[in-house]
């Protein structure tokens, strides 16, 4: 294989790996809060969070391309380091793929803390356990496989993004060009022996995360016993 | 300071609903907070741990945990609860379980042990279980164990057995009575079953729609004519009595209470000396004005008449053991038709006929 794909898988699995983390970290307390508000202005958040599982990658691409861009607040932040736009770099991809996966790592967590319901850390306080000893020792643990199938689908979905990365990544190799884009281009270049390795690479990654989903949540059916 | 009290006064509305529950409960031995499912019960429970919040005053045993100015989030409070379901953390063992609420060393002289508590609930086979392989009752005595083992002060219990059949609950009452006996903890019970009030409690706090109608001793209630514990179908007394002497020959066993004394089947292992409680039916109860003649009937004591509730076709009576009728109160459930033969009235001197008084198996101290 050559060195090309080899920097674009090695690009995509970066990119979804940080983005996985970075969903984690801000998806987690999102999803807490969602999942306890009884506010009606919480199904509006949840709701702007789903926004991406419906709109065209190229609608929320050209929001963030403008968003990212030099006179959008992501050109404010690049100027922090004296660049011009947060657009085709790669700090820029990971803000659009956490923008475009977001739904998909937040729900699930928010479900399993939503189904875990109220008793469990009302037993922990009657324990005498502090709201963050709670919140640590038994809401995590008892969501983890929420967390395991957010961050399954949270990385899964952020791999197979091209849209949006089309939009405000462009196609720069080793910076921007990620695996789905880089099958368009073998394929625009009629190099389809390339194309048909990433594609069938593509195939089987995305069979076994979907196996590997099903198994968790067959796992979690078998606890709640 | 006064002895030690639990003092609840708490005020407000649940879903349309008003509570207005203020009582005062001893600082040691078990009071049965009784009413009807939906009295609100478990929410003056819940206002205690400080899980719901009512306006009002909660005290327990000279620490204010409420009041106008104070609110103690409830993991400031050291209360155990157990819940109507056992609510174990499924993530955990049940070893994991019972320590979660043991935090850093536990002082040689806690008041509750590790291996005692583990003793006491028979749980030395399930440590290292899986709450989702336990039976209901198994579940149900680790949560009263973990309970216990965060050191509380004050133990809530919300309907623990509820949530279970006759065969488990009757499983796990000997272990409640037994921790009853070797632990000097207050305990509010929350029910709605008589018999467990019976076996268990010695305090009282009777509710009602949203409302403390009564508070105070056990047997106090149970016999006071104002209460409609009096005129409830399966109306009994319980009697705290002492063995004063035992019939090894018969297997009988002689209790004194105030105002008379008793003839029971002993069970095995009875002792002179000891404190057992007996409890009297209404149902069980006969009058008859004269001293009767030969009988089979073990138990016939001199009493008073103290007050009378008419129903349709029957009459309780509440009966004052002794001659003067200032002992133990008893009540008995006769005929309407009968009480007017026999014209009886409040104030007579009868004859009090028990066919059976049961002895409850623990020993009480």
């Amino acid at each position: 294989m050559s060195e090309e794909i080899w920097t674009a898988v090695r690009l995509t699995l970066q990119l979804a790996a940080v983005t996985t983390l970075v969903l984690l970290v801000i998806g987690t307390p999102l999803a807490w809060w969602l999942a306890r508000s009884r506010r009606w202005w919480a199904e509006v958040v949840a709701a702007i969070v789903a926004l991406p599982i419906v709109l065209p990658p190229t609608v929320l691409g050209f929001y963030l391309l403008v968003a990212l861009g030099p006179s959008g607040p992501g050109g404010l932040v690049a100027g922090l380091w004296g660049a011009r736009t947060l657009a085709f770099t790669f700090e820029g991809l990971v803000i659009g793929s956490v923008v475009y996966s977001m739904p998909f790592v937040v729900q699930p967590i928010r479900n399993a803390f939503a189904a875990m319901g109220e008793r469990p850390l009302e037993v922990a306080a009657t324990l005498r356990a502090s709201p963050a000893r709670a919140f640590w020792t038994v809401a995590v643990p008892l969501a983890r496989p929420g967390f395991l199938t957010g961050a399954v689908l949270g990385f899964a979905h952020t791999v197979g993004e091209f849209g949006v990365v089309l939009m405000i990544g462009g196609n720069i190799p080793g910076e921007t060009k990620v695996l789905s884009v880089a099958i368009y281009d073998y394929v625009e270049a009629l190099q389809w022996r390339e194309a048909n390795m990433l594609a069938a690479g593509m195939v089987a990654f995305a069979f076994l995360v979907i196996l590997a989903v099903t198994l968790i949540d067959r796992r979690v059916g078998r606890m709640r016993e | 300071m006064t002895a030690p009290t639990i003092e609840v006064a708490l005020a407000g509305r649940r879903g349309g609903f008003a509570l207005e529950a203020s009582f005062t409960a001893p600082g040691q031995g078990v009071t049965a907070v009784f009413g009807p499912s939906g009295c609100g019960k478990t929410t003056v429970l819940r206002c205690i741990a400080g899980l719901e919040r009512l306006e009002g005053t909660c005290r327990v045993t000279g620490e204010t945990w409420q009041d106008e100015t104070t609110f103690r989030p409830p993991h400031r409070r050291p209360v155990g609860y157990v819940f109507q379901e056992a609510s174990l953390f499924a993530h955990l063992s049940v070893e994991g379980n019972l320590l979660y609420g043991v935090r850093g060393r536990v002082p040689a002289d806690a008041a509750v042990r590790f291996d005692d508590v583990v003793e006491l609930l028979g749980l030395s086979p399930l440590l290292m279980r899986a709450p989702h392989n336990l039976s209901g009752g198994e579940r149900q005595r680790v949560a009263i164990g973990r309970a216990l083992l965060s050191q509380p002060r004050l133990l809530l219990m919300d309907e623990p057995l509820s949530a279970l059949d006759r065969a488990t609950k009757d499983e796990i009452l000997p272990f409640l009575e037994r921790l009853h006996l070797s632990l000097s903890l207050p305990v509010l019970y929350v029910t709605h079953d008589m018999r467990e009030v019976e076996r268990l409690a010695d305090h009282l706090v009777l509710m009602r729609a949203g409302r403390v109608i009564a508070a105070g001793p056990l047997a106090a209630l149970q016999s006071d004519p104002a209460l409609p514990l009096v005129t409830a179908r399966d109306a009994a007394v319980g009697l705290d009595a002492v063995v004063t002497h035992l019939d090894p020959a018969y297997g009988l066993a002689t209790l004194a209470v105030d105002g008379g004394v008793f003839i029971v089947p002993a069970g095995a292992g009875t002792m002179v000396g000891e404190r057992r409680r007996l409890r009297i039916a209404a149902g069980d109860v006969s009058l008859a004005r004269e001293p009767p003649g030969p009988s089979t009937i073990l138990n016939v004591l001199e009493a008073r008449i103290r007050a009378v509730e008419a129903g349709d076709n029957e009459v309780t009576a509440v009966l004052g053991l002794g001659h003067d009728g200032a002992g133990a109160r008893i009540l008995a459930r006769i005929t309407r038709r009968s009480f007017e033969r026999l014209e009886l009235s409040e104030g007579m001197a009868v004859h009090a006929q028990i066919k059976s008084v049961a002895l409850a198996p623990g020993v009480r101290r």
